[in-house]
This record gives structure tokens, C-alpha cells and sequence, in this order.
């Protein structure tokens, strides 16, 4: 789980995470268990779909401003370490 | 009605007088920027005080009011804005190292709602990382503390702007609310705190935590300064696809004054039942006041209600894990350098994440993984469904719903930061009404055995705004 989220625990985290959300999953097992034959699920509690606009263009974020907090900036982009490989 | 803030002025009353020229701003903001001096370093409301932006704001209002232009509804009134609503050129922090020296590139739509309104931002307040928690004490830079109390917690995540408004540094606040996290800490601090219908304010330029559940929301000393503010705050934007276009929030104003003569009132069994017998006590005299003041109260059951907590702990961690994936270290806050992409994603996560942060991201992406989906998220989704008929059934024969907010009183800093499970009980009343999509308030009802306050919770259906305001109103009437 930890590596799907990208997140990288030590020996120490991993095993007080794993008790505190074994805990928080057996409760989680009591919603598994119960009876929703026929029920549907809600994603959302609005019963909009398809919101749309205009197809219009309209200003969008100050690039300056926006690279400006940008941890590493080349040629007006984000600069990365390089993509290596397949992800994990 | 008794507390700490009610020696401040309020929100309504200082408007009121900056519009006609009784008071200048400037004289107000300088009043609340020294109750901020005194009290701010005990108890840590706010990451970022705004000074200078305040004065220079109230200066602008002072011009306006002198050449006789309209300075808005909320001419010259402090607000204390939650850190995770973003205020461009302002840092944005949420309270996490991982956004720890990030400024916005833009405004959020409350924000810039503020601004047109002649309201005078004082400061960012402090909160649990990311909104996750009910205490504030997840917070990266420490946590706030109880005005009434500073031992003990304000409540969370909304801890800084409950503890700003109990303690005068602003008589109006903005919180989010995703499981309680306004109305838990308003209830702990002895403040009203409201969470709308879901849609009825936008959340653009709230950074998300769970998108099907946020709400941003008022916080304020008085019933009346809550319904003032979530007023200037709601309304249809086209920068947030789930805004609702019709209908309008309503006059919140005059519903307060209102009274509640007629409404049909019902006490949720099983959101009562968890409440400890001083809040108990307190959800008793409710009832008395309302029925006095003219309402019928009965009690009723919402049963699905009761595995509300479950399902939101498989839910808003399963939305959180996908809204925390663009903290990457790519494009804007913390990066931790690594030989590639991954590795810096990780490094970076993982040093700016705090621990609440870092279970629920993986609690989310376990209910949301293959094999797991349906039986965790997908069930969580239907007992979400079977907890809107539940209201539905409630509702069709009650106007609004009452409970206590928090099954307890402000617990001691560092009570329940041992098991995350004991932290998460504090929200089982407030977390049905995000999971329907419903609003509700908390008004504050007395204080517990401790002499800490207790909140009361009113729960309307969507789009119930003016009703629940009707009682919050009754109810703060009855304590005076």
C-alpha cells in the first residue's frame, strides 16, 4: 500500500500503522458485512451530471506567478529528475 | 448567552457602524490586532497573522465610506480565513510541511468574496494537516489551543478559527467542513459554527480533501454574524462544477428572528446515545427551549446513521488519496531530490506528510484497490445511499433534526492522540450530515460539568438553510 501511494515508511511507521489501521479496518469490516442487496451506491451527493461551459477561452493562471513556486523551473516548465523505467 | 466572546463586538454591530461612519476600520482592526498580540502566542489560532494586509484593507475601506461608496456588508469586520483556503500572494500552508512555504497563484472564490464584501482578513488559521483530524493537533506547526481552556484541544480541523472567534481575535471566521471539522470545533469552543448544503458555497480554491464531502462554512460569536456571513459566501460559481445554480441560500438573516412556531423537531436516538450525560443534559434542555419557543419535538431513528463513522473513514480517506497525489514535488510545494521521478515522489511525500496524513492516504488506497474496491468503497458508497433515505424517511415528517455536536466536551491535549480510532468517535454526530449532503449548525447550549462549553446541533435537509437557522436562532434566544 505504501509504495502505491508513493510513500516510503520506515520499519518503525510500518508497524504502528499497521495496528492503528487494523483497528480502523475491523470496524470497516462491520460496513462490508451489512446487507445493501438492491441499493445503490452514491458517489456524490448532487444529482448533477455534465456540467458544462461555453466553449469560450478565458484567461487562465499568471505563468510567471505560477512557476515562480515551482520546486525546479527550465524553459518556462517544470524541471524533473528523469522518468526512469516503469513505475513501481 | 454566555462565554468568552460575547464582550467582543459583533460582526453585524461593527459593519453596521463602519457603513455609517461611527467607527473608522482602521480603529477596529487595530482593537483586534492587539487581542492577537496578547493571546496569539498562548494559543497558536493562527500560522500567518496578516498586520500589514489588515490595515492597509481597512484603510481602503476608511476611503471608500469617506468619498460615500457603498464598503459592502462586511465594511471594515476582521475575518480569520482556515489555512487551507487559498489567498493569492498569501502563504497557504494546510498546516503540512508539504506546502509549508507555498504561495497561491490565485484567490479562492470565498476569498475573493470577502475582499467585494469590505471584510479585513487578520490572519490564516491553524488546522489539522490536510483537514484530517478533530483536534488540531495534526497540525505540522503545532497545535492551537482552547481559549476557555489552553490545556485542552479547540476541537478540529477548524481548531484555529473556532480559537480565533472564542478569543476575540476576529468576530467572524471561515472553516471547511468535510466530517465536522467546523462545527466539532465551534461546538468545543463555544462558538456557532454552520456547514451549508453541499454545492451552496463554492469550493473553489479550497484545497481538497475529500470532493464529495467539503463544505467551507462560518464560524462566528453569534447566530445572526453566521447567517450575515455565510450569506456573502454562498451563491452559484462556474469555477466549481458541483456549485448549486438554483435555488439561492434564502434570507438567513430574517429567518433567525424568525422563531420556531410549529416547526416539527425530531432528536436523532442514535446520534443522542453516544453523548456523555452532562451534553445529554444539555440536548434535554434544547429540547425544553424549543418546545417552548413553540415547536413540537419527538424523538426519531435514523438507523443507517449508525455505521455513518465506517463509512466515512473508507470514503474520505479514499477521496483524500486521490486528491493528495499531486503532492508530488513537481510543480509547487516540498521536494525531496532523488535519482528519478519516483524516488522524489516518495522522498518527498514521505518527509512532508504527517502520520494522520500518511494512514489515511493508505486506509484510501487500500479501500480503493483491486479486490478490495467494491466490498470496502463500493459498500461504503451504498451505505451512504441507505443514510440519505434514512433522513428522507425522518424528513418526511420533521422540518429539522437535533442532536448534541460532540459527544463530549474539549478533551486535554493529547488525550486521544494514541489510538486514531478514539479520535475519530468525536465526529459520529456531525459526519451524516456531510455524507447526505445536508446542512447543519452547531449553536453553543451551556457549558458540561467541567465548565466547558457544549454545542447543539440543528440538522435541516439540503437546501434547509432557513429552517435551521429558525431554530439555531430560538436556541441562542433561550439561553439569554
Amino acid at each position: 500500500m505504501a509504495a502505491l501511494a508513493r510513500l516510503r515508511l520506515t520499519d518503525e511507521e510500518l508497524d504502528r500503522f499497521t495496528v492503528q489501521l487494523g483497528a480502523v479496518l475491523d470496524h470497516a469490516a462491520d460496513v462490508a458485512a451489512l446487507d445493501t442487496e438492491g441499493v445503490a451506491p452514491t458517489a456524490h451527493p448532487l444529482p448533477s451530471v455534465n456540467v458544462l461551459r461555453d466553449d469560450v477561452v478565458v484567461a487562465g493562471l499568471d505563468h510567471d506567478e505560477v512557476l515562480s513556486q515551482a520546486p525546479a523551473v527550465e524553459d518556462g516548465r517544470f524541471r524533473v529528475p528523469r522518468i526512469l523505467g516503469e513505475a513501481p | 448567552m454566555a462565554g468568552l466572546s460575547d464582550s467582543y463586538g459583533t460582526a453585524t454591530e461593527i459593519a453596521r457602524a463602519v457603513r455609517a461612519g461611527d467607527r473608522t476600520a482602521t480603529e477596529v482592526v487595530e482593537e483586534h490586532l492587539a487581542r492577537i498580540a496578547e493571546r496569539e502566542e498562548e494559543l497558536h489560532a493562527f500560522n500567518t497573522v496578516l498586520a500589514d494586509e489588515a490595515r492597509a484593507a481597512a484603510a481602503r475601506v476608511d476611503e471608500v465610506v469617506s468619498a460615500g461608496g457603498d464598503p459592502g456588508p462586511l465594511a471594515g469586520v476582521p475575518v480569520a480565513v482556515k489555512d487551507n483556503l487559498c489567498t493569492r500572494g498569501i502563504p497557504t500552508t494546510c498546516s503540512s510541511r508539504i506546502l509549508e512555504h507555498w504561495v497561491p497563484p490565485y484567490d479562492a472564490t470565498v476569498v475573493s468574496r470577502l475582499a467585494a464584501s469590505g471584510a479585513v482578513v487578520v490572519g490564516k488559521t491553524n488546522l489539522d494537516e490536510f483537514a484530517m483530524g478533530s483536534s488540531t493537533e495534526n497540525s505540522a506547526f503545532g497545535p492551537t489551543r482552547n481559549p476557555h481552556d489552553p490545556s485542552r484541544v479547540p476541537g478540529g480541523s477548524s481548531g484555529g478559527s473556532a480559537a480565533a472567534v472564542a478569543a476575540g481575535f476576529a468576530p467572524l471566521a471561515l472553516g471547511s467542513d468535510t466530517g465536522g471539522s467546523i462545527r466539532q470545533p465551534a461546538a468545543l469552543c463555544g462558538v456557532v459554527g454552520a456547514k451549508p448544503t453541499y454545492g451552496m458555497v463554492s469550493r473553489y480554491g479550497l484545497i481538497a480533501f475529500a470532493s464529495s464531502l467539503d463544505q467551507i462554512g462560518p464560524l462566528a460569536a453569534g447566530v445572526a454574524d453566521a447567517a450575515l456571513l455565510l450569506e456573502v459566501i454562498a451563491g452559484h460559481d462556474p469555477a466549481d462544477s458541483t456549485s448549486i445554480r438554483e435555488p439561492g441560500i434564502g434570507d438567513l438573516r430574517a429567518a433567525v428572528d424568525e422563531g420556531v412556531d410549529g416547526l416539527r423537531i425530531g432528536v436523532v436516538t442514535e446520534l443522542a446515545e453516544g453523548a456523555g450525560p452532562d451534553v445529554a443534559a444539555r440536548l434535554d434542555e434544547a429540547v425544553q427551549a424549543l418546545e417552548a419557543a413553540g415547536a413540537k419535538v419527538d424523538e426519531t431513528s435514523v438507523p443507517a446513521t449508525t455505521h455513518g463513522l465506517a463509512a466515512y473513514y473508507l470514503l474520505a480517506p479514499a477521496e483524500a488519496s486521490s486528491n493528495l497525489a499531486r503532492y508530488d514535488g513537481v510543480r509547487y510545494g516540498l521536494r525531496v531530490d532523488g535519482a528519478d521521478v519516483s524516488e522524489m515522489n516518495e522522498r518527498t511525500r514521505s518527509a512532508g506528510f504527517g502520520n494522520e496524513v500518511k494512514r489515511r492516504i493508505m486506509l484510501g488506497t487500500y479501500a480503493l484497490s483491486a479486490g478490495y474496491y467494491d466490498a470496502y468503497y463500493g459498500q461504503a458508497q451504498r451505505v451512504r445511499t441507505l443514510i440519505i433515505r434514512d433522513f428522507e424517511a425522518a424528513y418526511a415528517d420533521h422540518d429539522l433534526l437535533l442532536s448534541p455536536t460532540a459527544p463530549t466536551t474539549a478533551f486535554a491535549l493529547g488525550a486521544k492522540t494514541a489510538d486514531p480510532l478514539t479520535m475519530y468517535l468525536s465526529d459520529m454526530c456531525t459526519i451524516p450530515s456531510n455524507l447526505a449532503g445536508h446542512p447543519a449548525v452547531s449553536v453553543p447550549f451551556g457549558t458540561g460539568d467541567d465548565g466547558m462549553p457544549v454545542g447543539v446541533q440543528v440538522l435541516a435537509p439540503a437546501l434547509g438553510e432557513c429552517a435551521m437557522f429558525r431554530a439555531a436562532g430560538a436556541l441562542e434566544r433561550s439561553r439569554t
